[in-house]
């Protein structure tokens, strides 16, 4: 029997891409998705009025180019823990945890949200532009565990509905009692009248929010997306593309795959060590990641402020006080809630304290910035 | 949008209006929108001599860094220090927000760039694509 490798059409359409042409999204290709970037001022939306919109209320973005592998199975529990580094045996059903599937040597194949949907039931929630990259590499490495490895991403229209009142605009819409789900956990429910609705309180905001899973028909998409929009009309709900996305994830630090993580950076590089259990069974990249612990890291992520004027911006070199270079911005963007110019950056660690004075280096110019503590914006307590 | 028909346009987006041998330069209302949320311009020092089709200058959106390319060769005279604190005047009025002021080399060169009526027909085809 030949093994059927997924493979990627040239450019690709989400359900809804006709309902965001319609509201005169400015679309762009993102890893090979016709997306929108913002929606038009004219509407109040505008990347700046996006972000503020997910920090003080609410936002709904189009997320259907995430990805989703479903493993099931006996042995499902034993083949997540074999390729993921956090370990899945803490999950209970309905539970969800931030991971990552690597490569031998340690780095990154792709970071993931591991769902445990029943008792051998897994969804793994993997970025847009390494779908079948993700998809083939979970099934090469999981053919020794007796567990079907299913490639579901085109099954939904994922929306995602963040910030403080993501809870109260949902509930309008939903029988789920969403009072009851905690960060990191999933529930089913009815919404928008469709039956069984996976209901994830997760995002990539730093912000609180859920991700629904709709069937991915354009019909049931346009009606649920349009939906959502108007019962947010009382919480000035913005639709939101990908540029708020971006911003968002950003001041929350949360990594970016082919920027703060990729196949040439380890996990302790990327100080993600708190997701990665080495004490849990053999896993792979474990054994790599052991040596490299030993012999210590050469470079590490921090976070920057501008403190002369200029913006990074991904890629800008980093340097010291005397001009030589000593590392890269992965992301750099002016902050719009904190309203700073903050990066993410690659340094050696010996510049990693917090108010070490740096130079950003800005169409030829070093601009001075320091390194500051991380994440740049953690949300607010709130009393449920 | 209707263009001003009072000025000049570039297939880089600026305008420029020109009185005499003087003249002031800012981009069109197309770019503000295709650029998003402006955020940061950055401008010549007065005293600095521009080359037409050159750059001379940076606008940045929380997205994009764009470069800025002179209408018309000149000496630059005067720059619109009210964007260095408030970008996002070029977003609320691009063509009201100039940016720099010239004295130009040949007023001559303005008579190759495009007309309001022809740099809308060129924005159009542009957005068609």
């Amino acid at each position: 029997m030949s093994s059927i490798e997924a493979t990627a059409p040239a450019i690709r359409k989400t359900a809804l891409n006709a309902v965001h042409r319609q509201m005169g999204a400015k679309m762009v290709e993102f890893n090979g998705w016709d997306m929108p970037v913002e929606y038009p001022a004219a509407i109040g939306c505008g990347i700046i009025a996006e972000h503020m919109a997910v920090r003080t209320g609410v936002g709904i973005f189009d997320v259907s180019h995430m990805g989703d592998i479903r493993l099931a199975g006996p042995r499902a529990l034993a083949a997540v823990q074999h390729i993921s580094m956090n370990d899945a045996s803490r999950l209970a059903v309905g539970q969800a945890q931030y991971s990552a599937l690597l490569y031998p040597q340690g780095t990154f194949v792709d970071d993931v949200i591991v769902h445990r949907l029943g008792e051998v039931e897994y969804l793994l929630v993997i970025n847009a532009g390494t779908r079948e990259k993700d998809f083939n590499w979970v099934r090469d490495n999981t053919r020794q565990f007796e567990c079907a490895v299913e490639n579901v991403s085109d099954d939904f229209t994922q929306i995602a509905i963040q910030g403080p009142r993501a809870v109260d605009l949902l509930q309008k819409l939903t029988d789920a009692d969403l009072s009851v789900v905690k960060f990191y956990w999933v529930t089913r429910g009815t919404v928008c009248g469709l039956k069984n609705i996976l209901i994830a309180r997760t995002g990539y905001t730093a912000e609180d929010g859920f991700e629904i899973y709709v069937p991915a028909d354009e019909q049931t998409s346009t009606r649920v997306w349009n939906e959502i929009l108007s019962a947010g009309i009382e919480f000035d709900a913005v639709p939101c593309g990908l540029g708020a996305r971006n911003t968002l994830r950003l001041e929350g630090k949360l990594p970016l795959y082919g920027h703060e993580i990729s196949d040439t950076i380890n996990v302790w590089e990327a100080g993600l060590d708190r997701f990665c259990k080495m004490e849990k069974t053999e896993f792979v990249g474990r054994t790599a990641l052991e040596k490299a612990k030993t012999e210590g890291v050469k470079r590490t992520l921090v976070g920057l402020e501008m403190i002369e004027r200029g913006i990074a911006r991904d890629g800008y070199k980093v340097l010291d006080g005397a001009g030589r270079e000593i590392g890269y911005v992965t992301s750099g963007s002016p902050a719009p809630f904190l309203k700073k110019n903050i990066a993410l950056a690659y340094v050696p660690p010996e510049f990693a304290a917090v108010g070490i004075p740096v130079k950003v280096e800005i169409r030829g110019q070093g601009v001075g910035a320091q390194m500051v503590p991380t994440p740049f914006y953690k949300r607010p307590k709130r009393t449920a | 949008m209707a263009y001003p028909t009072d000025r000049k346009y570039t297939k880089e987006h600026e305008w420029i209006q020109a009185s005499g041998t003087t003249a002031i330069v800012g981009i069109t209302d197309y770019a503000q929108q295709s650029l998003g949320d402006i955020v940061f311009v950055e401008l010549p020092k007065v005293g600095v001599e521009l080359a037409a089709g050159k750059t001379f200058g940076t606008v940045e959106s929380v997205k994009a860094v764009s470069d800025l390319y002179a209408p018309a060769s000149g000496t630059v005279t005067e720059v619109n220090g009210d964007l260095a604190t408030s970008p996002e005047k070029v977003n609320q009025d691009a063509h009201g927000s100039w940016m720099l002021k010239l004295t130009l080399k040949n007023a001559g060169e303005l008579d190759g760039l495009l007309s309001a009526a022809d740099y809308e027909k060129f924005v159009a085809e542009e957005a068609g694509h």
